[in-house]
């Protein structure tokens, strides 16, 4: 209880201060270009380890490994890199799972 | 551009910022209902949204939750995530270092990806605009987008128990994030540290306390950049 509060306020009070980082603080400094480098790929790179596993081992089906969800993903991922749109892989993936749920029911 | 006031400024910020809404909202009424099954109460899924207003990290705070995880390596996976916001901040410096301190908070308040992404486009196009037109278009950008993301969320929350589990609803987190990461994938530094990122969450799942996540993100992170190095060119 307490510590879910603790989590939400430190996330709340570490995101703004990255945000506010150099804008407020560090004002017009230049930021190494190592830095800026490995900077770029921290969504693109911790994204896909968190999505790896809720895809492989769901817990919904007991950490077996369901091939419908992995279906869903894998369309999901084609339709994305196919159109660079995020509402129509969301579409397609979601409507790969209840396709196939409803055909095996 | 010809010469734009804060008040034309603004409302261009916020025409731009519309079509945004239809993908702010989906997932802002997503983690309403995802943050309510996980059993947060009202004020725990508001708190997030609120305080946070970063989706991608408090689905993955949501989800080290359910694991059990530490609560610092939960706050420090959160936080990793949202590190790109220190580039999104260094970016916005040299266009909006010298507006008033008040606004420079509130902009570092709402600097999310969407109202980065539309605001940073627009000082390209036209840097000579004013500080204050450029402070005006973000505000007007953030005008749409903050208050759909926070009142979708609060929607999730109301209708989230009306959801029957058919709907399989706990799958849609995984896929809003695959589909949030491939149009991101533009480039092969970015295509090698996904999949660097996949790889090492498979290697290292033996970890305790989620510590893979951690690592899988900083080896990717290492990948991307070193393949950016030696191809020599930025995205």
């Amino acid at each position: 209880m307490t510590e879910i509060w603790i989590i939400i306020l430190a996330l709340g009070v570490g995101t703004f201060v990255i945000r506010f980082s150099f804008l407020g603080i560090l004002g017009n400094r230049a930021l190494p270009l190592w830095l800026l480098r490995h900077l770029r790929y921290t969504a693109v790179g911790i994204l896909p380890a968190m999505v790896t596993p809720l895809v492989l081992w769901p817990e919904a089906t007991g950490g077996q490994m369901d091939p419908s969800r992995i279906a869903a993903a894998s369309l999901a991922l084609a339709v994305g890199l196919w159109t660079k749109n995020a509402i129509w892989a969301i579409v397609v993936g979601m409507a790969t799972l209840w396709g196939i749920g409803w055909l095996l029911h | 551009m010809a010469a734009s006031t804060p008040r034309t400024a603004y409302w261009r910020g916020f025409r731009a910022a519309l079509p945004f809404t239809i993908v702010v909202g989906p997932f802002g009424l997503l983690f309403g209902v995802v943050g309510t099954e996980a059993g947060l109460d009202v004020a725990q899924v508001t708190g997030f949204t609120v305080l946070v207003i970063a989706g991608a990290s408090q689905f993955t705070a949501l989800q080290l939750m359910q694991d059990n995880a530490p609560t610092l390596i939960v706050i420090a996976s959160a936080l990793a995530i949202n590190l790109r916001m220190a580039m999104y901040s260094a970016s916005f410096a040299p266009h909006l270092g010298r507006a008033p301190l008040w606004q420079r908070a509130l902009i570092a308040y709402m600097n999310v990806d969407q109202t980065y992404a539309l605001s940073h486009a627009d000082y390209e196009a036209a840097p000579s605009q004013s500080v204050a037109a450029k402070a005006a278009y973000f505000f007007g950008a953030s005008t749409p987008i903050i208050p759909v993301w926070i009142g979708a969320s609060a929607l999730g929350i109301v209708v989230g128990e009306a959801i029957p589990p058919a709907l399989a609803l706990d799958f849609a987190v995984p896929i809003t994030f695959i589909a949030l990461i491939t149009p991101a994938l533009r480039t092969l530094a970015h295509v090698g540290a996904a999949v660097t990122s996949i790889v090492m969450a498979i290697l290292l799942g033996f970890l305790p306390w989620n510590l893979w996540l951690l690592f899988a993100g900083l080896a990717a992170m290492m990948v991307g950049a070193e393949v950016e190095r030696r191809m020599g060119a930025r995205p």
